[in-house]
């Protein structure tokens, strides 16, 4: 049910193409000698596209005022200067203002997919709930009816509520986005869990939050963090929802206070130096914890995005 | 056998299972009622009424549908989202498989490049269109730099804001460039999941690698094309970041996105009652597309 592709060495191809070719002549092993140039050389032009835009973001972002509103642009900054990080530190509410109300929306929305998600997983997994079926359904709706679609309504309980110009508010959008895929990993992850471990802490006496707390939580570790993972790239990247529910500037997150910057800034027109200081700052998170766990991101959309 | 013993063991399968078990699923079920499946039921309400958060409430039956379906702008967003999807779907489909297909033996560097054509997909599309919308930009963008410098152009073009088209194909270009690693991830597992055997097995007959690609690789993973495919698709129906980053609507609102549309009638001009009627057909078009990935999941699954 889970593949797991970095484990899984399909090197077949390849090493099977090199014993073939002593009996498959010379001129085919020749012409399989250039192939592999070619691919290699098309996985280097592959890699330079993918990587171009992102250098030439951090590049600009390390130019000075005056290079940076330079016409036409320089390809490289002819000197280092971190004026951008300082103009966006102080930019209208501060940067520490907006990196916190993005933080603190993350957060709430990993908390709030893990506190659903991991009773809800126990339950879909080991009890005899009645209409659980149903149920499981019930909790996917977000997969069939998409949060573009429901945000008029909200952001009107909201206005009622006073959840709006609220992390809790956003947060909670955040975690109605999320909750399908950190159910269905959940409850997989449940189920993997072998009986044979909770029945000995059953008949050893603990209730079923005991064989929770202790039997299961270790085990679902992974789930956790691909659940976290997903969580936290989402709601720091998200912008519709923010957009409609945040209305002040100090509640802006990180995505609204860029995409306001093209208009509004302090030197007049766009202010690009700081725009790209602004990228670069709000793909750090995502890129680091993207190298650090790419397993679990890898197994979550494998498990998730398509089943 | 297993569950006597864990019948005689306790609480998981007996009758106060059932109540435990409902206890734990309480908290997301309540989550859901409120906040998809109330918000859903309201929206219809809404779309049934003149609704607005300053004026008073009015019901005008299915005026909003109406009103939409006489509304030009309505039209113009659907056939442009619809244009968009139709056009970047395939061009994300065939170069991920391309890509896939380049990268699936697990050696250094192809998992490198893997690893660099996924990286894109972690960073938000607000950040990855404002990048775009910098690198695109008429005076101060690389993009028209670079085309200038190589001799491809004499004079920077205006990229948004003035052709409809040439703004679509920027903002298709910078999706490509940031959603092309979904598919391949996701094909190149279901490239490795074919059976070393068969292609061990087509290889001593003498197949060559297009042939193996044509013969065994695509129907293989033809399942997990189709469905990335549908979830692709979807996503693209529902753009609006990188539209209202980087065209904003213009020119002319011939950019405004199905969701852009539903934004601007809901928040800016406070219409909830027409923003919600547009939600809901959207939502009914949307749930047709998810229908069939359901059908075609469940089906494969039996």
């Amino acid at each position: 049910m889970k593949a797991e592709p970095e484990t899984r060495l399909s090197m077949g191809h390849l090493r099977i193409s090199d014993a073939t070719a002593t009996w498959r002549g010379l001129a085919e092993h020749i012409f399989d000698g250039r192939t592999k140039y070619l691919t290699a050389a098309a996985c280097v032009l592959l890699c330079t596209v993918m990587l171009l835009p992102l250098l030439a973001s951090v590049l600009a972002s390390l130019k000075s005022t005056t290079e940076a509103a330079a016409v036409p642009p320089t390809y490289f900054p002819h000197a280092l200067s971190l004026d951008s990080y300082r103009r966006l530190w102080n930019f209208q509410a501060g940067l520490p203002t907006y990196l916190a109300n993005s933080a603190g929306a993350a957060l709430l929305t990993i908390l709030f997919c893990l506190g659903l998600t991991i009773p809800a997983g126990y339950a879909l997994a080991r009890f005899p709930v009645p209409g659980k079926e149903f149920f499981f359904v019930l909790l996917l709706l977000g997969l069939i009816i998409p949060y573009q679609a429901l945000l008029t309504p909200l952001f009107f309980m909201f206005v009622q509520f006073r959840l709006h110009n609220s992390l809790v508010g956003l947060a909670i959008v955040h975690t109605a986005i999320q909750l399908p895929f950190s159910v269905y990993v959940m409850r997989n992850a449940f189920e993997a869990v072998p009986r044979e471990l909770e029945e000995a802490a059953v008949i050893d006496g603990c209730n079923s939050w005991q064989v929770l707390v202790r039997v299961f939580l270790p085990a679902i570790v992974p789930a956790v963090i691909t659940v976290s993972l997903f969580a936290f790239i989402t709601s720091w990247n998200e912008l519709l929802a923010a957009l409609v529910i945040m209305n002040k500037d100090s509640s802006f997150t990180l995505p609204l206070i860029l995409a306001a910057s093209r208009q509004q800034t302090s030197i007049g027109g766009t202010d690009w130096g700081m725009l790209q200081a602004g990228i670069t700052i709000s793909i750090i998170p995502c890129m680091a914890f993207y190298l650090l766990l790419q397993r679990y991101y890898v197994a979550g959309l494998l498990n998730g995005a398509v089943k | 056998m297993l569950d006597e013993q864990t019948r005689s063991g306790g609480i998981m399968q007996s009758i106060n299972g059932r109540f435990v078990g409902l206890l734990y699923l309480t908290p997301a079920l309540a989550f859901v009622t409120a906040f998809t499946v109330y918000p859903f039921v309201q929206m219809i309400w809404m779309s049934l009424h003149s609704w607005s958060l300053i004026t008073e409430k009015k019901y005008v039956g299915v005026g909003n549908f109406v009103k939409a379906w006489h509304d030009p702008q309505f039209w113009v967003s659907l056939g442009f989202t619809v244009k968009y999807t139709l056009l970047i779907t395939p061009i994300l489909m065939v170069a991920g498989f391309a890509i896939a297909l380049l990268t699936a033996t697990n050696m250094p560097l192809r998992q490198f490049t893997r690893g660099v054509v996924f990286a894109p997909v972690v960073i938000g599309l607000g950040a990855s269109s404002l990048l775009w919308y910098w690198l695109f930009s008429y005076d101060f963008g690389l993009v028209n730099r670079a085309l200038i410098d190589v001799g491809i152009m004499s004079k920077p073009v205006l990229w948004f804001g003035a052709d409809a088209n040439l703004s679509m194909w920027a903002v298709i270009t910078s999706i490509v460039w940031k959603v092309l690693g979904f598919g391949t991830i996701l094909f190149v597992a279901a490239i490795q999941a074919v059976p070393g055997e068969i292609n061990e097995a087509t290889m001593v007959d003498g197949a060559s690698y297009w042939q193996r690609v044509r013969r065994i690789t695509l129907p293989l993973t033809a399942r997990t094309i189709l469905l990335v495919t549908l979830v692709s698709a979807i996503g693209s129906l529902l753009a609006f970041d990188q539209f209202y980053i980087m065209t904003a609507g213009q020119p002319r609102n011939l950019t405004t996105t199905s969701v852009f549309l539903i934004y601007l009638n809901s928040f800016p001009y406070l219409k909830l009652g027409y923003g919600s009627a547009l939600s809901l057909i959207l939502a009914a078009v949307i749930l047709a597309c998810t229908i069939l990935q359901i059908a075609l999941t469940g089906r494969s699954h039996r």
